[in-house]
C-alpha cells in the first residue's frame, strides 16, 4: 500500500509540475463553461416562453440542464482521457526510468495501481471544476442534489474504466503520440458502439451495444444507480488494470 | 555474493548472453569488460531482475532472481547506462522519491539523501531541476540513486561514460571508496578503467565468457615474458650505448635488447625477458653498477588492451575456422 502511495504522489507531482494538468483543467473549464452557458440560456429562454404563452408546463433544472450537461461532460471526458494516460508508461519507457521502477522492490501491480489512481484523481479534479457551474445552479435554483451526485459517480466510474484502458495502451509503446492516438480511437469506438442498436436488434448487436461505455452512463445521468452498470464499469476497470499488469510483466520477457 | 550459473539470454533472433558462469565474493569490485554489444548490459539486467534469464540461474545474496525478485531488488543498487532520471523533478525530490521506492523508512529518507548528496558531491544542485543539469551531474545523481538504500550489491553500467577526465577520476575514487561494504560490478569498454578500479576482471565477447581472473594474474598469464623500457643517462663523459647494450644483455634472463632512441647522453632501451622471468631488479642493479644513471624503468606492452584484443581476436579466428569448416561441409553435402 505504501508503494502505491509513493508512486501516486510522484505521478501527481509530475502532472502538476508539467503544464499537462493545467492545460486539461483549462480545456475542460472553457468547454464545459460553454455547454453550461448554452443549456442555462436555453432553459431560461424556454421558461420565459412558457410564461408568455401562459401555459404552466413544469420546468425541471435537473432534467433540462443538469442531465444534458453531465452527458456532455462524459463525452468531453473521452477527449481528455487519452491526454491523461498517454504518458504514464510511454514516457517511462522512452526515458529509461522504467528500469528504475522495475528494479525497485515494488510489485508491478503496485506501480499500475499508483499510476491509475493518480490519473483518476486528476480526472476527478478536472470534473471538480464543473462544481463551480453546479454551484451557480444551486445558488439561483432549487435542483435536486442527489441525481447530481449520482451523475458525478457515473462520470468517475466511466472515467476510471477508460483510464484503465488508456494505461494499458500506454504500456504497449514508447511513443506518447501513438499511445494517445490509439487510446482516443478506442475511447471513440467504445462510445459509438451503441449506434448499432439503432439499425439492428439481433443478439450480437445487443452484445456490441452493451460494450459501449456511454449506454451505461445514461442511467447515471438520470440519477439512477443500476447495479448492472456499476458492475459493467467495475469489471472494465478490473479488465483494463489486469491487462496492464500483464503487459508490464511481458515487457520483461519481450524487450 | 553473486553467483551466476549457465546464464543464457536469448532475444527474438539474437543470442545476447551464452552460457556464462561466474561468482563474485563479498566486498569485491569486479570489472565487466567487453566491446559494445557483448552482452554486458543484458547480464546486468538479469542480475537486477529487469530481465528474466532464458536459461541458467543467477543468485544475489543467496536469493534467486526468478524465485525471489523482491528480496534481490532490496539488496541491489543499479545504475543503468542512461541514468533513470525524471527531468521535471528536483534532485532532492527525486532522491526522496527513490528512497521511498527502495523501501527506506520515511524517517530515514532525509538523512540518507543528505548523506549520498555529500558523498556524490551534488549537494550544491539539490534544489535544481534534473533536466537542467549537465551530463556529469546527471551521472552523479544516477550514482547517488543507486547507493541511496545502502545496498549490498552495486551494479553500475558504464558509470563513467560521458564524463570529463576530472569527473572520471572523481567517480573512480568514489567507486573505490564504496568497495568493502558493497560488492560492486561495473561494466565498461574502457580498459584502463578496469586496471584502475577493479580487483577482478570478467571479459565477455559476443555473449561468451572469454576470461575471468584478477588483473595481475591475467596480465601475467597472457604476456609470458616481460618487456621493460629503460632510460639511461651518463652524467660524466659520453655515453657508449654499445657498451651499455652489452651489459644489459649479460643480465640473467634477458632474451633481447633493442635500442630505441639516443639523445645527447641519454638512451632508451627496450628489453625483453625470457618466458616467465622477472628482470627488472637485476636490470636496475646492472645499470647502477656500471656507474650509469637510471632515469626511468617501466614495464611496457601487454596492457589490458593487448590482452583484450588478443582474447577477442583469437575468439574471432576460432569462429572463422568454424564457419570455414561448416562451409566446407555444406559444400560436400
Amino acid at each position: 500500500m505504501r508503494n502505491v502511495i509513493v508512486i501516486f504522489t510522484k505521478e501527481m507531482k509530475s502532472y502538476f509540475a508539467s503544464p499537462i494538468a493545467y492545460l486539461l483543467l483549462t480545456i475542460f473549464a472553457v468547454i464545459f463553461g460553454f455547454f453550461f452557458y448554452t443549456f442555462t440560456r436555453l432553459f431560461v429562454l424556454q421558461g420565459m416562453q412558457m410564461q408568455m404563452m401562459g401555459r404552466g408546463m413544469p420546468m425541471d433544472v435537473n432534467e433540462q440542464v443538469i442531465r444534458p450537461l453531465l452527458s456532455n461532460a462524459s463525452v468531453l471526458g473521452l477527449f481528455l482521457i487519452p491526454m491523461i494516460t498517454m504518458r504514464l508508461y510511454a514516457e517511462e519507457k522512452r526515458s529509461g526510468t522504467i528500469e528504475l521502477l522495475m528494479t525497485s522492490p515494488v510489485r508491478d501491480l503496485e506501480i499500475v495501481l499508483g499510476k491509475w489512481l493518480a490519473a483518476l484523481v486528476l480526472y476527478a479534479a478536472i470534473l471538480g471544476i464543473s462544481g463551480i457551474n453546479m454551484g451557480i445552479l444551486f445558488a439561483f435554483g432549487r435542483p435536486d442534489w442527489k441525481p447530481v451526485l449520482v451523475g458525478f459517480l457515473g462520470l468517475l466510474l466511466q472515467g476510471g474504466c477508460l483510464l484503465a484502458v488508456g494505461i494499458f495502451i500506454s504500456t504497449l509503446t514508447r511513443n506518447q503520440i501513438i499511445a494517445g492516438g490509439a487510446t482516443f480511437a478506442v475511447c471513440l469506438m467504445l462510445w459509438v458502439l451503441d449506434w448499432v442498436s439503432a439499425y439492428d436488434q439481433s443478439a450480437w448487436a445487443k452484445v456490441v451495444s452493451y460494450l459501449s461505455v456511454v449506454t451505461h452512463f445514461e442511467p447515471f445521468s438520470k440519477g439512477v444507480i443500476d447495479t448492472k452498470d456499476v458492475i459493467f464499469y467495475l469489471s472494465m476497470i478490473f479488465l483494463g488494470l489486469f491487462l496492464t499488469v500483464r503487459s508490464v510483466e511481458s515487457l520483461r520477457w519481450r524487450s | 555474493m553473486i553467483k551466476v550459473e549457465g546464464l543464457t539470454k536469448r532475444y527474438a533472433r539474437t543470442l545476447a548472453v551464452n552460457d556464462i558462469s561466474f561468482e563474485v565474493e563479498k566486498g569485491q569490485i569486479v570489472g565487466f569488460l567487453g566491446p559494445n554489444g557483448a552482452g554486458k548490459t543484458t547480464t546486468m539486467r538479469v542480475l537486477t531482475c529487469f530481465l528474466p534469464p532464458t536459461a541458467g540461474t543467477a543468485q544475489v545474496a543467496g536469493f534467486d532472481v526468478l524465485e525471489q525478485p523482491l528480496e534481490v531488488k532490496k539488496r541491489i543498487g543499479y545504475l543503468p547506462e542512461t541514468p533513470p532520471l525524471y527531468p521535471d523533478m528536483e534532485v532532492g525530490e527525486y532522491l526522496t522519491f527513490v528512497g521511498k521506492l527502495k523501501g527506506l523508512a520515511s524517517a530515514d529518507v532525509p538523512k540518507r539523501v543528505k548523506e549520498v548528496c555529500d558523498r556524490c558531491a551534488i549537494t550544491d544542485v539539490r534544489m535544481k531541476l534534473i533536466g537542467k543539469l549537465s551530463k556529469g551531474y546527471r551521472q552523479r545523481v544516477g550514482l547517488a540513486q543507486a547507493i541511496l538504500h545502502n545496498p549490498d550489491v552495486l551494479v553500475l553500467d558504464e558509470p563513467t561514460s560521458g564524463l570529463d577526465p576530472k569527473q572520471i577520476i572523481e567517480t573512480r575514487e568514489l567507486i573505490r571508496s564504496l568497495a568493502g561494504d558493497h560488492t560492486i560490478i561495473l561494466s565498461t569498454h574502457i580498459l584502463s578503467e578496469v586496471e584502475h578500479s577493479c580487483e577482478r576482471v570478467i571479459i565477455i565477447n559476443q555473449g561468451k565468457l572469454v576470461a575471468q581472473d584478477t588483473v595481475t594474474n591475467l596480465t601475467n598469464r597472457l604476456r609470458g615474458s616481460e618487456q621493460v623500457a629503460l632510460e639511461i643517462q651518463c652524467t660524466n663523459g659520453a655515453l657508449n650505448h654499445g657498451d651499455v647494450r652489452q651489459r644489459l644483455e649479460q643480465v640473467a634472463g634477458v632474451s633481447r635488447v633493442v635500442l630505441k632512441d639516443t639523445k645527447d647522453n641519454r638512451c632508451t632501451f627496450e628489453v625483453e625477458s625470457l618466458q616467465g622471468r622477472t628482470i627488472r631488479a637485476e636490470l636496475a642493479r646492472a645499470v647502477v653498477n656500471a656507474g650509469l644513471d637510471l632515469n626511468e624503468l617501466r614495464a611496457v606492452g601487454f596492457s589490458l588492451e593487448d590482452i583484450f584484443l588478443q582474447l577477442t581476436a583469437s575468439e574471432k579466428a576460432e569462429t572463422k575456422a568454424e564457419t570455414k569448416e561448416e562451409a566446407k561441409q555444406e559444400a560436400k553435402v
